[in-house]
Protein backbone atom coordinates (compact mmCIF):
# COMPACT_ATOMS: atom_id res chain seq x y z
CA UNK A 1 0.00 0.00 0.00
CA UNK A 2 2.76 2.38 0.97
CA UNK A 3 4.62 1.52 -2.22
CA UNK A 4 1.54 2.20 -4.36
CA UNK A 5 0.89 5.51 -2.61
CA UNK A 6 4.52 6.55 -3.00
CA UNK A 7 4.46 5.49 -6.63
CA UNK A 8 1.25 7.41 -7.34
CA UNK A 9 2.55 10.59 -5.71
CA UNK A 10 5.82 10.14 -7.60
CA UNK A 11 4.00 9.80 -10.93
CA UNK A 12 2.01 12.99 -10.25
CA UNK A 13 5.23 14.79 -9.31
CA UNK A 14 7.04 13.65 -12.47
CA UNK A 15 4.04 14.62 -14.62
CA UNK A 16 3.68 18.07 -13.07
CA UNK A 17 7.39 18.77 -13.55
CA UNK A 18 7.44 17.37 -17.11
CA UNK A 19 4.44 19.38 -18.36
CA UNK A 20 6.02 22.86 -18.01
CA UNK A 21 9.14 21.52 -19.72
CA UNK A 22 7.03 20.30 -22.66
CA UNK A 23 4.49 23.12 -22.79
CA UNK A 24 7.16 25.86 -22.85
CA UNK A 25 7.76 24.89 -26.48
CA UNK A 26 4.20 25.81 -27.54
CA UNK A 27 3.59 29.35 -28.93
CA UNK A 28 4.22 32.01 -26.26
CA UNK A 29 1.87 34.87 -25.39
CA UNK A 30 3.65 37.39 -27.65
CA UNK A 31 3.52 35.01 -30.63
CA UNK A 32 -0.20 34.44 -30.06
CA UNK A 33 -0.80 38.21 -29.70
CA UNK A 34 1.10 38.87 -32.94
CA UNK A 35 -1.27 36.40 -34.63
CA UNK A 36 -4.33 38.70 -34.11
CA UNK A 37 -6.65 39.41 -37.10
CA UNK A 38 -5.52 41.80 -39.87
CA UNK A 39 -7.40 43.98 -42.38
CA UNK A 40 -6.92 43.98 -46.14
CA UNK A 41 -8.09 46.78 -48.49
CA UNK A 42 -9.85 45.09 -51.41
CA UNK A 43 -10.31 48.21 -53.57
CA UNK A 44 -6.67 48.01 -54.65
CA UNK A 45 -6.93 44.45 -55.99
CA UNK A 46 -7.76 44.38 -59.71
CA UNK A 47 -9.82 41.60 -61.25
CA UNK A 48 -7.58 38.62 -62.05
CA UNK A 49 -4.92 39.63 -59.52
CA UNK A 50 -3.69 37.69 -56.50
CA UNK A 51 -2.44 39.69 -53.53
CA UNK A 52 -0.30 38.02 -50.86
CA UNK A 53 -0.51 39.27 -47.29
CA UNK A 54 1.48 37.89 -44.36
CA UNK A 55 -0.44 36.63 -41.37
CA UNK A 56 0.98 34.43 -38.61
CA UNK A 57 4.21 34.10 -40.58
CA UNK A 58 2.35 32.59 -43.51
CA UNK A 59 1.27 34.04 -46.82
CA UNK A 60 -2.49 34.51 -47.32
CA UNK A 61 -3.60 34.65 -50.96
CA UNK A 62 -6.47 37.02 -51.71
CA UNK A 63 -7.57 36.33 -55.27
CA UNK A 64 -9.96 38.54 -57.21
CA UNK A 65 -11.32 35.89 -59.56
CA UNK A 66 -12.40 36.54 -63.14
CA UNK A 67 -15.74 35.26 -64.45
CA UNK A 68 -13.95 32.44 -66.28
CA UNK A 69 -12.04 31.39 -63.15
CA UNK A 70 -15.26 31.32 -61.13
CA UNK A 71 -16.97 29.24 -63.82
CA UNK A 72 -14.01 26.82 -64.01
CA UNK A 73 -14.16 26.39 -60.25
CA UNK A 74 -17.90 25.84 -60.15
CA UNK A 75 -18.12 23.46 -63.13
CA UNK A 76 -15.89 20.75 -61.69
CA UNK A 77 -17.44 17.37 -60.92
CA UNK A 78 -16.88 16.80 -57.19
CA UNK A 79 -16.21 13.10 -57.83
CA UNK A 80 -13.03 14.08 -59.72
CA UNK A 81 -11.53 15.78 -56.66
CA UNK A 82 -9.08 14.12 -54.24
CA UNK A 83 -10.52 16.31 -51.45
CA UNK A 84 -14.11 16.94 -52.61
CA UNK A 85 -15.45 20.39 -51.74
CA UNK A 86 -17.82 22.56 -53.76
CA UNK A 87 -16.55 26.01 -54.70
CA UNK A 88 -19.50 27.54 -52.80
CA UNK A 89 -18.21 25.95 -49.58
CA UNK A 90 -14.84 27.64 -50.03
CA UNK A 91 -15.84 31.25 -50.76
CA UNK A 92 -18.21 33.80 -49.20
CA UNK A 93 -18.41 35.94 -52.35
CA UNK A 94 -17.65 34.15 -55.66
CA UNK A 95 -15.25 36.86 -56.89
CA UNK A 96 -13.07 36.66 -53.76
CA UNK A 97 -11.09 33.54 -52.93
CA UNK A 98 -9.10 33.69 -49.68
CA UNK A 99 -6.72 30.80 -48.90
CA UNK A 100 -3.62 30.16 -46.80
CA UNK A 101 -0.73 30.08 -49.30
CA UNK A 102 0.94 27.02 -47.89
CA UNK A 103 1.02 23.81 -49.88
CA UNK A 104 -0.69 21.08 -47.88
CA UNK A 105 2.06 18.64 -48.84
CA UNK A 106 5.15 19.94 -47.07
CA UNK A 107 4.57 23.65 -46.61
CA UNK A 108 6.11 25.32 -49.67
CA UNK A 109 4.48 28.38 -51.23
CA UNK A 110 2.66 27.60 -54.49
CA UNK A 111 2.98 29.94 -57.48
CA UNK A 112 -0.19 31.69 -58.70
CA UNK A 113 -1.72 31.37 -62.19
CA UNK A 114 0.41 28.31 -62.90
CA UNK A 115 0.02 24.58 -63.33
CA UNK A 116 -2.46 22.50 -65.30
CA UNK A 117 -5.50 24.08 -63.60
CA UNK A 118 -4.21 27.69 -63.61
CA UNK A 119 -4.86 28.04 -59.92
CA UNK A 120 -1.55 27.42 -58.19
CA UNK A 121 1.43 25.17 -58.77
CA UNK A 122 3.84 24.11 -56.03
CA UNK A 123 7.43 24.06 -57.36
CA UNK A 124 8.70 21.80 -54.58
CA UNK A 125 6.96 18.53 -55.32
CA UNK A 126 4.62 19.35 -58.19
CA UNK A 127 1.16 19.74 -56.60
CA UNK A 128 -1.35 21.60 -58.81
CA UNK A 129 -4.36 23.50 -57.41
CA UNK A 130 -7.38 24.88 -59.29
CA UNK A 131 -8.96 28.36 -59.19
CA UNK A 132 -10.77 27.39 -56.01
CA UNK A 133 -7.47 26.39 -54.37
CA UNK A 134 -8.45 22.71 -54.47
CA UNK A 135 -5.83 20.03 -54.95
CA UNK A 136 -6.13 18.45 -58.39
CA UNK A 137 -2.83 16.73 -59.05
CA UNK A 138 0.38 15.81 -57.19
CA UNK A 139 1.29 14.59 -53.70
CA UNK A 140 -0.60 17.17 -51.58
CA UNK A 141 -3.47 15.45 -49.75
CA UNK A 142 -5.77 18.43 -49.09
CA UNK A 143 -7.12 21.64 -50.61
CA UNK A 144 -5.43 24.92 -49.71
CA UNK A 145 -6.82 25.82 -46.31
CA UNK A 146 -9.39 28.62 -46.04
CA UNK A 147 -8.66 30.86 -43.02
CA UNK A 148 -11.33 32.52 -40.91
CA UNK A 149 -12.29 35.78 -42.57
CA UNK A 150 -15.17 38.25 -42.88
CA UNK A 151 -16.09 41.18 -45.12
CA UNK A 152 -16.12 44.18 -42.79
CA UNK A 153 -17.40 46.27 -45.71
CA UNK A 154 -17.46 45.89 -49.51
CA UNK A 155 -13.82 46.96 -49.70
CA UNK A 156 -12.44 45.71 -46.39
CA UNK A 157 -11.57 42.12 -45.58
CA UNK A 158 -10.66 40.99 -42.05
CA UNK A 159 -8.54 37.84 -41.82
CA UNK A 160 -8.31 35.86 -38.58
CA UNK B 1 37.01 -2.07 -21.04
CA UNK B 2 36.76 -5.84 -20.90
CA UNK B 3 37.55 -7.36 -17.55
CA UNK B 4 39.89 -6.22 -14.81
CA UNK B 5 43.16 -4.73 -16.01
CA UNK B 6 46.52 -6.39 -15.46
CA UNK B 7 48.21 -3.04 -15.84
CA UNK B 8 50.78 -2.17 -13.15
CA UNK B 9 52.12 1.42 -13.24
CA UNK B 10 55.91 1.72 -13.12
CA UNK B 11 56.15 4.71 -10.78
CA UNK B 12 55.17 4.75 -7.10
CA UNK B 13 52.86 7.75 -7.62
CA UNK B 14 51.28 5.96 -10.59
CA UNK B 15 50.56 2.92 -8.40
CA UNK B 16 49.18 5.19 -5.64
CA UNK B 17 46.79 6.86 -8.13
CA UNK B 18 45.85 3.61 -9.90
CA UNK B 19 44.67 2.00 -6.65
CA UNK B 20 42.34 5.00 -6.16
CA UNK B 21 41.12 5.59 -9.77
CA UNK B 22 42.20 2.92 -12.28
CA UNK B 23 41.89 5.18 -15.32
CA UNK B 24 45.39 4.46 -16.68
CA UNK B 25 44.57 0.76 -16.53
CA UNK B 26 41.36 1.38 -18.49
CA UNK B 27 43.27 3.25 -21.19
CA UNK B 28 46.00 0.61 -21.20
CA UNK B 29 43.57 -2.29 -21.62
CA UNK B 30 41.39 -0.46 -24.18
CA UNK B 31 43.96 1.18 -26.43
CA UNK B 32 47.34 -0.44 -25.81
CA UNK B 33 47.16 -4.19 -25.17
CA UNK B 34 43.63 -4.58 -26.59
CA UNK B 35 43.81 -7.53 -29.03
CA UNK B 36 42.80 -6.68 -32.62
CA UNK B 37 42.30 -9.34 -35.30
CA UNK B 38 45.46 -9.51 -37.41
CA UNK B 39 43.55 -9.55 -40.72
CA UNK B 40 41.87 -6.12 -40.34
CA UNK B 41 41.98 -4.03 -43.53
CA UNK B 42 41.79 -0.26 -44.01
CA UNK B 43 37.99 -0.28 -43.94
CA UNK B 44 38.39 -0.82 -40.20
CA UNK B 45 40.06 2.56 -39.71
CA UNK B 46 36.86 4.59 -40.11
CA UNK B 47 35.76 4.16 -36.49
CA UNK B 48 38.85 6.09 -35.41
CA UNK B 49 38.33 8.63 -38.19
CA UNK B 50 34.74 9.17 -36.99
CA UNK B 51 35.92 9.87 -33.43
CA UNK B 52 38.30 12.50 -34.82
CA UNK B 53 35.50 14.04 -36.92
CA UNK B 54 33.23 14.28 -33.86
CA UNK B 55 35.98 16.16 -32.01
CA UNK B 56 36.56 18.45 -35.02
CA UNK B 57 32.85 19.30 -35.14
CA UNK B 58 32.56 19.91 -31.40
CA UNK B 59 35.67 22.11 -31.25
CA UNK B 60 34.88 24.21 -34.34
CA UNK B 61 31.24 24.40 -33.23
CA UNK B 62 32.10 25.74 -29.79
CA UNK B 63 34.25 28.52 -31.25
CA UNK B 64 31.67 29.41 -33.93
CA UNK B 65 29.07 29.91 -31.20
CA UNK B 66 31.32 32.63 -29.75
CA UNK B 67 30.40 34.73 -32.84
CA UNK B 68 27.00 33.46 -33.97
CA UNK B 69 23.66 35.09 -32.98
CA UNK B 70 20.59 32.80 -32.94
CA UNK B 71 17.96 35.38 -33.88
CA UNK B 72 16.07 35.71 -37.17
CA UNK B 73 17.19 39.36 -37.52
CA UNK B 74 20.89 38.73 -36.86
CA UNK B 75 21.67 35.08 -37.67
CA UNK B 76 22.35 35.57 -41.38
CA UNK B 77 24.48 38.66 -40.76
CA UNK B 78 26.43 36.98 -37.98
CA UNK B 79 27.41 34.23 -40.43
CA UNK B 80 28.71 36.90 -42.82
CA UNK B 81 30.54 38.47 -39.87
CA UNK B 82 32.21 35.13 -39.21
CA UNK B 83 33.14 34.84 -42.89
CA UNK B 84 34.52 38.38 -43.29
CA UNK B 85 35.49 39.91 -39.96
CA UNK B 86 36.29 37.20 -37.42
CA UNK B 87 39.98 36.17 -37.46
CA UNK B 88 40.17 32.85 -39.30
CA UNK B 89 36.38 32.77 -39.16
CA UNK B 90 36.06 31.68 -42.79
CA UNK B 91 38.28 28.66 -42.12
CA UNK B 92 36.47 27.68 -38.94
CA UNK B 93 33.08 27.87 -40.64
CA UNK B 94 34.20 26.04 -43.77
CA UNK B 95 35.77 23.37 -41.57
CA UNK B 96 32.53 22.96 -39.61
CA UNK B 97 30.27 22.95 -42.69
CA UNK B 98 32.45 20.56 -44.71
CA UNK B 99 33.23 18.62 -41.53
CA UNK B 100 29.56 17.63 -41.36
CA UNK B 101 29.81 16.24 -44.89
CA UNK B 102 33.06 14.41 -44.15
CA UNK B 103 31.48 13.00 -40.98
CA UNK B 104 28.74 11.51 -43.16
CA UNK B 105 31.23 10.26 -45.79
CA UNK B 106 33.04 8.39 -43.03
CA UNK B 107 29.86 7.10 -41.38
CA UNK B 108 28.50 5.76 -44.69
CA UNK B 109 31.77 3.92 -45.36
CA UNK B 110 31.72 2.62 -41.77
CA UNK B 111 28.12 1.39 -42.13
CA UNK B 112 28.67 -0.23 -45.53
CA UNK B 113 31.75 -1.98 -44.15
CA UNK B 114 29.53 -3.40 -41.38
CA UNK B 115 26.94 -4.42 -43.96
CA UNK B 116 29.51 -6.12 -46.22
CA UNK B 117 31.36 -8.03 -43.54
CA UNK B 118 28.27 -8.89 -41.46
CA UNK B 119 29.41 -6.91 -38.43
CA UNK B 120 25.81 -6.59 -37.19
CA UNK B 121 25.43 -10.33 -36.56
CA UNK B 122 25.49 -12.03 -33.17
CA UNK B 123 27.03 -11.17 -30.78
CA UNK B 124 27.27 -7.60 -32.11
CA UNK B 125 23.54 -6.70 -32.33
CA UNK B 126 23.63 -4.13 -29.51
CA UNK B 127 26.83 -2.63 -30.91
CA UNK B 128 25.11 -2.25 -34.29
CA UNK B 129 21.89 -0.75 -32.88
CA UNK B 130 23.92 1.77 -30.87
CA UNK B 131 25.52 2.69 -34.19
CA UNK B 132 22.09 3.24 -35.78
CA UNK B 133 21.17 5.50 -32.84
CA UNK B 134 24.36 7.52 -33.40
CA UNK B 135 23.47 7.81 -37.07
CA UNK B 136 19.95 9.09 -36.25
CA UNK B 137 21.39 11.62 -33.80
CA UNK B 138 23.87 12.72 -36.48
CA UNK B 139 21.04 13.28 -38.95
CA UNK B 140 19.06 15.36 -36.44
CA UNK B 141 22.17 17.37 -35.55
CA UNK B 142 23.11 17.98 -39.19
CA UNK B 143 19.58 19.07 -40.07
CA UNK B 144 19.34 21.57 -37.21
CA UNK B 145 22.83 22.88 -37.94
CA UNK B 146 21.88 23.61 -41.54
CA UNK B 147 18.98 25.78 -40.29
CA UNK B 148 21.21 28.08 -38.20
CA UNK B 149 22.67 30.26 -41.04
CA UNK B 150 19.05 31.29 -41.74
CA UNK B 151 19.42 31.31 -45.51
CA UNK B 152 16.68 30.31 -47.94
CA UNK B 153 17.60 26.61 -47.87
CA UNK B 154 17.81 26.74 -44.07
CA UNK B 155 14.31 28.14 -43.81
CA UNK B 156 12.63 26.02 -46.46
CA UNK B 157 14.49 22.86 -45.48
CA UNK B 158 13.25 23.40 -41.92
CA UNK B 159 9.73 24.05 -43.19
CA UNK B 160 9.60 20.89 -45.29
CA UNK B 161 11.11 18.63 -42.63
CA UNK B 162 9.00 19.93 -39.73
CA UNK B 163 5.92 19.60 -41.93
CA UNK B 164 6.67 15.87 -42.19
CA UNK B 165 5.20 15.60 -38.70
CA UNK B 166 1.91 17.14 -39.85
CA UNK B 167 1.33 13.83 -41.67
CA UNK B 168 0.69 12.16 -38.29
CA UNK B 169 -3.07 11.55 -38.03
CA UNK B 170 -5.07 13.63 -35.50
CA UNK B 171 -2.20 15.24 -33.57
CA UNK B 172 -0.02 16.22 -36.57
CA UNK B 173 -0.96 19.93 -36.51
CA UNK B 174 -0.44 20.16 -32.73
CA UNK B 175 2.98 18.52 -33.06
CA UNK B 176 4.18 20.93 -35.75
CA UNK B 177 2.93 23.97 -33.81
CA UNK B 178 4.76 22.63 -30.75
CA UNK B 179 7.94 22.06 -32.76
CA UNK B 180 7.78 25.56 -34.25
CA UNK B 181 6.69 27.42 -31.11
CA UNK B 182 4.41 29.42 -33.40
CA UNK B 183 2.34 29.22 -36.56
CA UNK B 184 5.30 28.74 -38.88
CA UNK B 185 9.10 28.35 -38.75
CA UNK B 186 10.22 31.54 -37.02
CA UNK B 187 12.43 32.94 -34.27
CA UNK B 188 11.31 30.47 -31.56
CA UNK B 189 12.13 27.63 -33.98
CA UNK B 190 15.61 29.00 -34.69
CA UNK B 191 16.30 29.40 -30.97
CA UNK B 192 15.34 25.87 -30.02
CA UNK B 193 17.20 24.36 -32.99
CA UNK B 194 20.30 26.23 -31.84
CA UNK B 195 19.89 24.88 -28.31
CA UNK B 196 19.45 21.31 -29.55
CA UNK B 197 22.23 21.60 -32.14
CA UNK B 198 24.59 22.40 -29.26
CA UNK B 199 23.24 19.56 -27.10
CA UNK B 200 23.05 16.63 -29.53
CA UNK B 201 26.80 16.28 -30.30
CA UNK B 202 27.42 15.64 -26.62
CA UNK B 203 24.67 13.03 -26.63
CA UNK B 204 26.41 11.49 -29.67
CA UNK B 205 29.65 11.46 -27.68
CA UNK B 206 27.82 9.63 -24.88
CA UNK B 207 26.42 6.97 -27.21
CA UNK B 208 29.87 6.65 -28.83
CA UNK B 209 31.24 5.68 -25.40
CA UNK B 210 28.57 2.95 -25.18
CA UNK B 211 29.33 1.90 -28.78
CA UNK B 212 33.06 1.54 -28.04
CA UNK B 213 32.30 -0.19 -24.75
CA UNK B 214 30.05 -2.72 -26.51
CA UNK B 215 32.78 -3.17 -29.16
CA UNK B 216 35.40 -3.93 -26.54
CA UNK B 217 33.15 -6.48 -24.84
CA UNK B 218 32.43 -8.56 -27.96
CA UNK B 219 35.64 -7.75 -29.86
CA UNK B 220 36.00 -6.53 -33.43
CA UNK B 221 34.61 -8.37 -36.40
CA UNK B 222 37.12 -8.86 -39.23
CA UNK B 223 37.19 -9.35 -43.02
CA UNK B 224 36.93 -13.14 -42.73
CA UNK B 225 34.10 -12.94 -40.21
CA UNK B 226 35.47 -15.71 -38.00
CA UNK B 227 35.75 -15.14 -34.25
CA UNK B 228 39.13 -14.94 -32.51
CA UNK B 229 39.91 -18.42 -31.25
CA UNK B 230 43.49 -18.11 -30.08
CA UNK B 231 44.50 -14.64 -28.94
CA UNK B 232 48.20 -15.34 -29.47
CA UNK B 233 47.80 -16.60 -33.06
CA UNK B 234 44.84 -14.55 -34.30
CA UNK B 235 45.44 -11.08 -32.86
CA UNK B 236 47.94 -8.25 -32.55
CA UNK B 237 48.04 -5.65 -29.75
CA UNK B 238 46.21 -2.37 -30.49
CA UNK B 239 49.43 -0.41 -29.92
CA UNK B 240 51.47 -0.09 -32.06
CA UNK B 241 49.67 -1.99 -34.86
CA UNK B 242 46.18 -0.43 -34.90
CA UNK B 243 47.33 2.95 -33.56
CA UNK B 244 49.77 3.45 -36.43
CA UNK B 245 47.39 2.14 -39.07
CA UNK B 246 44.48 4.27 -37.77
CA UNK B 247 46.81 7.27 -37.54
CA UNK B 248 47.93 6.87 -41.14
CA UNK B 249 44.34 6.52 -42.34
CA UNK B 250 43.33 9.61 -40.33
CA UNK B 251 46.08 11.66 -41.97
CA UNK B 252 44.95 10.53 -45.44
CA UNK B 253 41.35 11.38 -44.56
CA UNK B 254 42.40 14.80 -43.24
CA UNK B 255 44.12 15.52 -46.58
CA UNK B 256 40.87 14.69 -48.37
CA UNK B 257 38.96 16.87 -45.86
CA UNK B 258 41.43 19.75 -46.35
CA UNK B 259 40.94 19.60 -50.10
CA UNK B 260 37.24 20.38 -49.67
CA UNK B 261 37.87 23.16 -47.15
CA UNK B 262 40.55 24.95 -49.14
CA UNK B 263 39.63 24.26 -52.77
CA UNK B 264 35.85 23.74 -53.07
CA UNK B 265 34.38 24.89 -49.73
CA UNK B 266 30.93 25.63 -51.15
CA UNK B 267 30.60 22.71 -53.53
CA UNK B 268 28.51 20.61 -51.11
CA UNK B 269 26.39 23.57 -50.01
CA UNK B 270 23.68 25.34 -51.95
CA UNK B 271 23.95 28.81 -53.47
CA UNK B 272 20.43 29.69 -52.29
CA UNK B 273 21.64 29.56 -48.70
CA UNK B 274 23.59 32.77 -49.28
CA UNK B 275 20.22 34.51 -49.70
CA UNK B 276 18.60 35.45 -46.39
CA UNK B 277 15.50 33.44 -45.39
CA UNK B 278 12.27 34.81 -46.86
CA UNK B 279 9.04 33.22 -45.56
CA UNK B 280 7.09 34.57 -48.56
CA UNK B 281 9.19 33.07 -51.34
CA UNK B 282 10.01 29.40 -51.82
CA UNK B 283 13.17 28.63 -53.86
CA UNK B 284 12.28 26.92 -57.13
CA UNK B 285 13.98 23.73 -56.11
CA UNK B 286 14.41 22.70 -52.48
CA UNK B 287 17.22 20.21 -52.00
CA UNK B 288 18.38 18.88 -48.65
CA UNK B 289 22.05 18.27 -47.82
CA UNK B 290 23.52 15.47 -49.95
CA UNK B 291 23.64 12.99 -47.07
CA UNK B 292 19.84 12.98 -46.76
CA UNK B 293 19.13 12.68 -50.49
CA UNK B 294 18.44 8.91 -50.68
CA UNK B 295 15.81 9.24 -47.95
CA UNK B 296 14.36 12.36 -49.54
CA UNK B 297 13.99 10.39 -52.80
CA UNK B 298 12.11 7.64 -50.92
CA UNK B 299 9.84 10.28 -49.34
CA UNK B 300 8.95 11.67 -52.75
CA UNK B 301 8.62 8.26 -54.41
CA UNK B 302 5.46 7.45 -52.44
CA UNK B 303 2.34 9.18 -53.82
CA UNK B 304 0.80 9.72 -50.37
CA UNK B 305 1.90 12.16 -47.71
CA UNK B 306 1.68 9.84 -44.69
CA UNK B 307 2.95 6.89 -46.75
CA UNK B 308 5.99 8.86 -47.89
CA UNK B 309 6.87 9.89 -44.35
CA UNK B 310 6.44 6.35 -43.04
CA UNK B 311 8.59 4.94 -45.87
CA UNK B 312 11.33 7.49 -45.22
CA UNK B 313 11.61 6.74 -41.51
CA UNK B 314 11.28 2.99 -42.13
CA UNK B 315 14.25 3.15 -44.51
CA UNK B 316 16.42 4.06 -41.51
CA UNK B 317 14.69 2.05 -38.79
CA UNK B 318 14.90 -1.17 -40.83
CA UNK B 319 18.63 -1.10 -40.07
CA UNK B 320 17.86 -1.87 -36.41
CA UNK B 321 16.37 -5.23 -37.43
CA UNK B 322 19.28 -6.33 -39.65
CA UNK B 323 20.73 -8.76 -37.10
CA UNK B 324 17.50 -10.76 -37.27
CA UNK B 325 16.64 -10.24 -40.93
CA UNK B 326 19.90 -11.79 -42.09
CA UNK B 327 19.54 -15.54 -41.69
CA UNK B 328 22.93 -16.59 -43.09
CA UNK B 329 25.32 -18.38 -40.77
CA UNK B 330 28.31 -16.94 -42.62
CA UNK B 331 29.23 -13.39 -41.66
CA UNK B 332 31.54 -12.03 -44.30
CA UNK B 333 30.46 -11.33 -47.88
CA UNK B 334 33.94 -12.59 -48.82
CA UNK B 335 32.48 -16.12 -48.53
CA UNK B 336 28.96 -15.26 -49.78
CA UNK B 337 29.08 -15.12 -53.60
CA UNK B 338 25.39 -14.30 -54.11
CA UNK B 339 25.07 -11.84 -51.22
CA UNK B 340 28.05 -9.97 -52.62
CA UNK B 341 26.13 -9.26 -55.85
CA UNK B 342 23.01 -8.10 -54.01
CA UNK B 343 25.19 -5.96 -51.71
CA UNK B 344 26.70 -4.03 -54.61
CA UNK B 345 23.26 -3.66 -56.18
CA UNK B 346 22.13 -2.20 -52.86
CA UNK B 347 25.02 0.29 -52.89
CA UNK B 348 24.09 1.21 -56.46
CA UNK B 349 20.42 1.66 -55.49
CA UNK B 350 21.36 3.91 -52.55
CA UNK B 351 23.64 6.04 -54.75
CA UNK B 352 20.94 6.14 -57.44
CA UNK B 353 18.35 7.27 -54.90
CA UNK B 354 20.80 9.95 -53.81
CA UNK B 355 21.03 11.21 -57.39
CA UNK B 356 17.24 11.12 -57.84
CA UNK B 357 16.71 12.98 -54.55
CA UNK B 358 18.52 15.94 -56.08
CA UNK B 359 16.45 15.87 -59.28
CA UNK B 360 12.99 17.45 -59.70
CA UNK B 361 10.06 15.21 -58.67
CA UNK B 362 8.57 14.62 -62.09
CA UNK B 363 8.20 12.09 -64.89
CA UNK B 364 10.88 9.43 -65.25
CA UNK B 365 12.69 10.54 -62.10
CA UNK B 366 9.69 9.56 -59.96
CA UNK B 367 9.38 6.18 -61.67
CA UNK B 368 13.10 5.49 -61.19
CA UNK B 369 12.84 6.52 -57.51
CA UNK B 370 10.00 4.06 -57.04
CA UNK B 371 11.94 1.17 -58.59
CA UNK B 372 15.06 1.87 -56.55
CA UNK B 373 13.05 2.38 -53.34
CA UNK B 374 11.44 -1.02 -53.87
CA UNK B 375 14.88 -2.60 -54.23
CA UNK B 376 16.15 -0.74 -51.15
CA UNK B 377 13.47 -2.35 -48.99
CA UNK B 378 13.52 -5.70 -50.80
CA UNK B 379 17.24 -6.02 -50.03
CA UNK B 380 16.53 -5.94 -46.30
CA UNK B 381 13.12 -7.59 -46.14
CA UNK B 382 13.32 -10.26 -48.87
CA UNK B 383 16.90 -10.82 -50.05
CA UNK B 384 18.49 -10.99 -46.60
CA UNK B 385 16.07 -13.52 -45.03
CA UNK B 386 15.94 -15.73 -48.14
CA UNK B 387 19.64 -15.77 -49.07
CA UNK B 388 20.54 -17.41 -45.78
CA UNK B 389 18.34 -20.32 -46.80
CA UNK B 390 19.23 -20.63 -50.49
CA UNK B 391 22.82 -19.45 -50.85
CA UNK B 392 25.72 -21.92 -50.75
CA UNK B 393 28.61 -20.06 -49.10
CA UNK B 394 32.28 -20.76 -49.86
CA UNK B 395 34.17 -22.67 -47.15
CA UNK B 396 35.11 -20.37 -44.28
CA UNK B 397 38.66 -20.59 -42.87
CA UNK B 398 38.99 -22.35 -39.51
CA UNK B 399 40.64 -19.36 -37.90
CA UNK B 400 41.91 -15.84 -38.57
CA UNK B 401 45.49 -17.13 -38.53
CA UNK B 402 44.61 -19.74 -41.18
CA UNK B 403 43.00 -17.09 -43.37
CA UNK B 404 46.04 -14.81 -43.14
CA UNK B 405 48.60 -17.60 -43.70
CA UNK B 406 46.61 -19.05 -46.58
CA UNK B 407 46.50 -15.71 -48.40
CA UNK B 408 50.27 -15.20 -47.95
CA UNK B 409 50.90 -18.70 -49.34
CA UNK B 410 48.70 -18.17 -52.35
CA UNK B 411 50.31 -14.79 -52.96
CA UNK B 412 53.72 -16.48 -53.10
CA UNK B 413 52.51 -19.27 -55.36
Amino acid sequence: MLFIATGAVGAVAVGSVAWPLIHQMNPDASTIAAGAPIDVDLSAIAEGAIVTVKWRGKPIFVRHRTAKEIKDAQDVQLAQLPDPQADAQRVKKPEWLVVIGVCTHLGCIPLGHQGDYEGWFCPCHGSAYDTSGRIRKGPAPKNLEVPNYAFASDTKLTIG
Amino acid sequence: MSGPSTYVPKSAIGRWFESRLPIMGLIHSSFVVYPTPRNLNYWWTFGGILSVMLMVQIITGIVLVMHYTPHVDYAFNSIELIMRDVNWGWMLRYTHANGASMFFVAVYIHMLRGLYYGSYKAPREVLWILGVIIYLLMMATGFMGYVLPWGQMSFWGATVITNLFSAVPLVGEAITTWLWGGYSVDNPTLNRFFSLHYLLPFMIAGVVVLHVWALHVVGQNNPDGVEVKNVARDTLPFTPYATIKDGFAMICFMLFFAWWIFYVPNYLGHADNYIEANPLSTPAHIVPEWYYLPFYAILRAVPSKLGGVVAMFSAILVLCFLPWLDTSRVRSAKYRPVYKVFFWLFVASAVGLGYLGAMPAEGGYVLASRLLAVYYFAFFLIVMPLLGLFETPHPVPASIADAVLKSTHSAKA
